[in-house]
């Protein structure tokens, strides 16, 4: 199996404060820590784990600046082969569809039987990419995977996608696809250091957009479906009634509503 | 001059917000941040949420000892040939990042085994010896113990009273050891023996002995202010038989063979002394800034402002001084003075920061619901343990030739 896993360095805001920044398009990013987006994680650990059952390689894919190395070399500690960074300023302001494009022109001339994406980007969350490579590539997809089972002769794969409730539903098809793993499909193992000084001898190849032969026009703001204006904190609703007092009184209040609303 | 008004702007200011450990030194390269990154999430998932409960056990599962052996977590020093990384900086960056676990116990645990007791297989060990201790030790399937400290005998190591006699080509070893890290649990101990009981320091020889071995017994686990984790014990030998192979480098070399190891030992102290203290300050850093009286946060009062600066000021002085250490150690400079200073100050340094780190916790530092409590009675050792802090000033007075 040859593999592709695309990853991406997203920052970690599950506990910390979120603040938008001067630009008003990002949030302030200065005091914030960095990792792999979860669902890639899981997503190098499946295609490593194939490797390692039927043989192949696996090649690791970032879109962004230096500060992705880090991402990649760890997937590379972990048992991936090579790995290509796609980087030019051109990139700033591209959306999940113009990303899926620099992605696809990479992954283009390669060979490969299983290209892995995450489901949904921790920071954009735009659950785009994976999908839109599948059909830049035109290649078969499946979404939201926690369950991959490759059949046979190698040129099949059983898949288990996730819906909601607990339920999965199985599909078999055709090889090469896109995957776009969700997190929970297996255990992600930690690099030993062995694996990150291997890593650390691996050259990353660079590649901008002319290396890629794309237009500058293709990607960004210029070639993409969504544009970000700006981020506005929630505004409060006015829908909202605040009930003042003091305990006793303010939960007769709500259970007077819930009743006169029948709702209990 | 702007004075105090330009306070904000330079609270605000990039230049403000504090340099990541990894920053402040030259020492670590690349491949050891990747490694710290790894084992801080391997720490932070798989230990840290376990901590309460070992600590409550008063054990370290054996799993996890043969868990983090499979992930390579225990091998980082030792040669390439016994599954190891030959790097000693990684293990550096290990003892550097245990204190995130939340339990000095478990680092203890660890620690005694990959810094202190394989150590000296690796360095004075047979090329049979090294197969047969550090090939299964580096994958955490069997656990190994130091024993020097006798009921009778600490700091003064060559007051030890425990001894071995040939018979036939066998060593009969008499005596007992205590305060023994691991002792209960221990495959094999690196014992501290006279060899020739009319001798001093070269009298002593190191011979190892076997778990299971007739005649060697865990006379006791030992009840523990802190590091409640780590199993303690006094071990008791009674004509206990081992094979001449037993012994461990050189006949009556055995002190000095202890010696070389102690800088190493000295140094992950200090590595982990700082650490741990890091963490506490940080600790109370955000609980100041959260906890409010008379209408402020706690921070804001001066009193506990300056305490956290001093705290901050002393951490950062003791880390330099570690680094200064270990970049001695790293050159092979033998840095005896640098690496007492550094055992010495850190470990002082670090009850230090607790108690105040408590003190701003106010009555919920005193509490074992939060960490501080435990925090407290850990650090304690460090004055203790691995040479008193009255003995690091005796070697220091030593390099100056007093
Ligand atoms: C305001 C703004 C500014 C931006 N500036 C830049 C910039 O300066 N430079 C730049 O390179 N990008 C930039 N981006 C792109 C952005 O970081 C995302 O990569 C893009 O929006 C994809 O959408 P998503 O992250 O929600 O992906 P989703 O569709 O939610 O992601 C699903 C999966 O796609 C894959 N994937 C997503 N992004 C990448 C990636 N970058 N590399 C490899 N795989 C990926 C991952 O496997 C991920 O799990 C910008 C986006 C916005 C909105
Ligand atoms: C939790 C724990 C784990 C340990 N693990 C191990 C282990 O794995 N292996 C092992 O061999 N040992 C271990 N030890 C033992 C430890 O190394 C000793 O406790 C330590 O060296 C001090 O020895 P002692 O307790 O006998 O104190 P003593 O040597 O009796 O000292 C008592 C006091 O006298 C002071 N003193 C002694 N000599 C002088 C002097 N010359 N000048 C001034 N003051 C002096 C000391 O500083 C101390 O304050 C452990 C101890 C503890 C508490």
């Amino acid at each position: 199996m040859n593999m592709v896993v695309c990853v991406k360095r997203v920052p970690d805001t599950a506990e910390s404060e979120v603040h938008i920044d001067a630009s008003g398009k990002d949030i302030d990013k200065s005091k914030l820590s960095f990792g792999i987006n979860e669902a890639d994680n899981y997503a190098v650990e499946e295609a490593i784990q194939i490797k390692e059952r039927l043989g192949g390689t696996v090649n690791v894919i970032s879109v962004g600046g230096k500060d992705s190395d880090e991402q990649i070399r760890m997937a590379l500690a972990k048992g991936g082969d090579e790995a290509i960074r796609i980087e030019d300023p051109a990139m700033a302001g591209s959306d999940g569809f113009a990303i899926a494009k620099a992605l696809a022109a990479a992954i283009k001339g390669m060979e490969f039987d299983i290209v892995f994406t995450g489901a949904l980007a921790d920071d954009d969350g735009s659950a785009v990419v994976g999908v839109a490579l599948a059909e830049l590539l035109g290649v078969n997809h499946a979404a939201y995977v926690k369950k991959v089972e490759i059949l046979e002769d190698g040129k099949k794969i059983k898949v288990g996608r996730e819906l909601e409730g607990g339920l999965m539903e199985f599909l078999e098809m055709e090889l090469p696809a896109v995957l776009t793993i969700q997190t929970g499909i297996n255990e992600p193992r930690y690099a030993s250091f062995k694996g990150i000084k291997q890593a650390a001898k691996k050259e990353i190849a660079i590649k901008s957009l002319s290396d890629l032969g794309l237009d500058a026009s293709e990607v960004g703001e210029a070639g993409s479906w969504a544009v970000l204006e700006k981020f506005t904190p929630p505004v409060v609703g006015e829908m909202a009634e605040i009930l003042t007092g003091e305990p006793e009184e303010t939960a007769a209040k709500l259970a007077a509503i819930l009743k006169e609303k029948g709702l209990v | 001059m702007e004075g105090w008004t330009s306070l904000e702007a330079i609270r605000n200011s990039a230049e403000f917000t504090s340099l990541k450990e990894e920053e402040m030194s030259d020492l670590f390269q690349p491949v050891h941040e990747d490694f710290r990154k790894t084992l801080r999430e391997y720490i932070e998932k798989e230990l840290a949420p376990h901590a309460d409960e070992w600590e409550e056990a008063e054990e370290f599962p054996l799993e996890k000892f043969r868990e983090m052996g499979q992930l390579g977590f225990l091998g980082m020093q030792y040669p390439e040939e016994y599954g190891g990384d030959n790097d000693i900086l990684a293990e550096a960056v290990f003892h550097e990042e245990m204190p995130r676990c939340g339990s000095a116990g478990v680092a203890a645990t660890l620690g005694a085994h990959i810094g202190i007791a394989m150590p000296q297989i690796n360095k004075y060990g047979t090329k049979e010896q090294k197969e047969k201790y550090l090939i299964p030790g580096i994958k955490g399937e069997s656990i190994g113990a130091l024993g020097i400290t006798e009921p009778e005998a600490g700091s003064d190591v060559a007051g030890i009273k425990t001894y071995a006699i040939k018979d036939g080509s066998d060593w009969i070893i008499n005596g007992s050891k205590t305060f023994i890290t691991n002792g209960v649990r221990c495959d094999w101990v690196v014992l501290a023996v006279k060899t020739d009981r009319e001798k001093g320091y070269g009298g002593i020889s190191q011979i190892i002995v076997d778990k299971g071995t007739p005649g060697f017994e865990v006379s006791k686990k030992l009840k523990k202010l802190g590091w409640r984790a780590s199993d303690t014990a006094e071990l008791s030998f009674i004509d206990c038989r081992v094979p001449g192979d037993a012994l461990l480098g050189e006949l009556n070399k055995g002190f000095y063979q202890i010696m070389a190891n102690f800088a190493w030992e000295r140094l992950i102290m200090a590595l982990g002394a700082v650490a741990g203290a890091q963490i506490v300050m940080e600790a109370a850093l955000g609980y100041a800034k959260e906890r409010h009286a008379f209408g402020q946060p706690i921070a804001k009062f001066q009193v506990i402002a300056h305490t956290l600066a001093d705290m901050a000021t002393e951490i950062e002085a003791g880390r330099q001084l570690t680094y200064y250490a270990l970049k001695l150690y790293m050159e092979g400079k033998n840095p005896i003075k640098e690496v007492s200073m550094a055992k010495l100050y850190t470990c002082d340094m670090a009850c230090r920061v607790v108690d105040n780190a408590l003190q701003i916790f106010g009555g919920y530092g005193f509490m074992e619901e939060y960490p501080i409590a435990r925090a407290f009675r850990d650090t304690r050792l460090g004055p203790i343990g691995g040479g008193t802090r009255e003995i690091m000033r005796e070697i220091i007075v030593r390099t100056m030739g007093i």
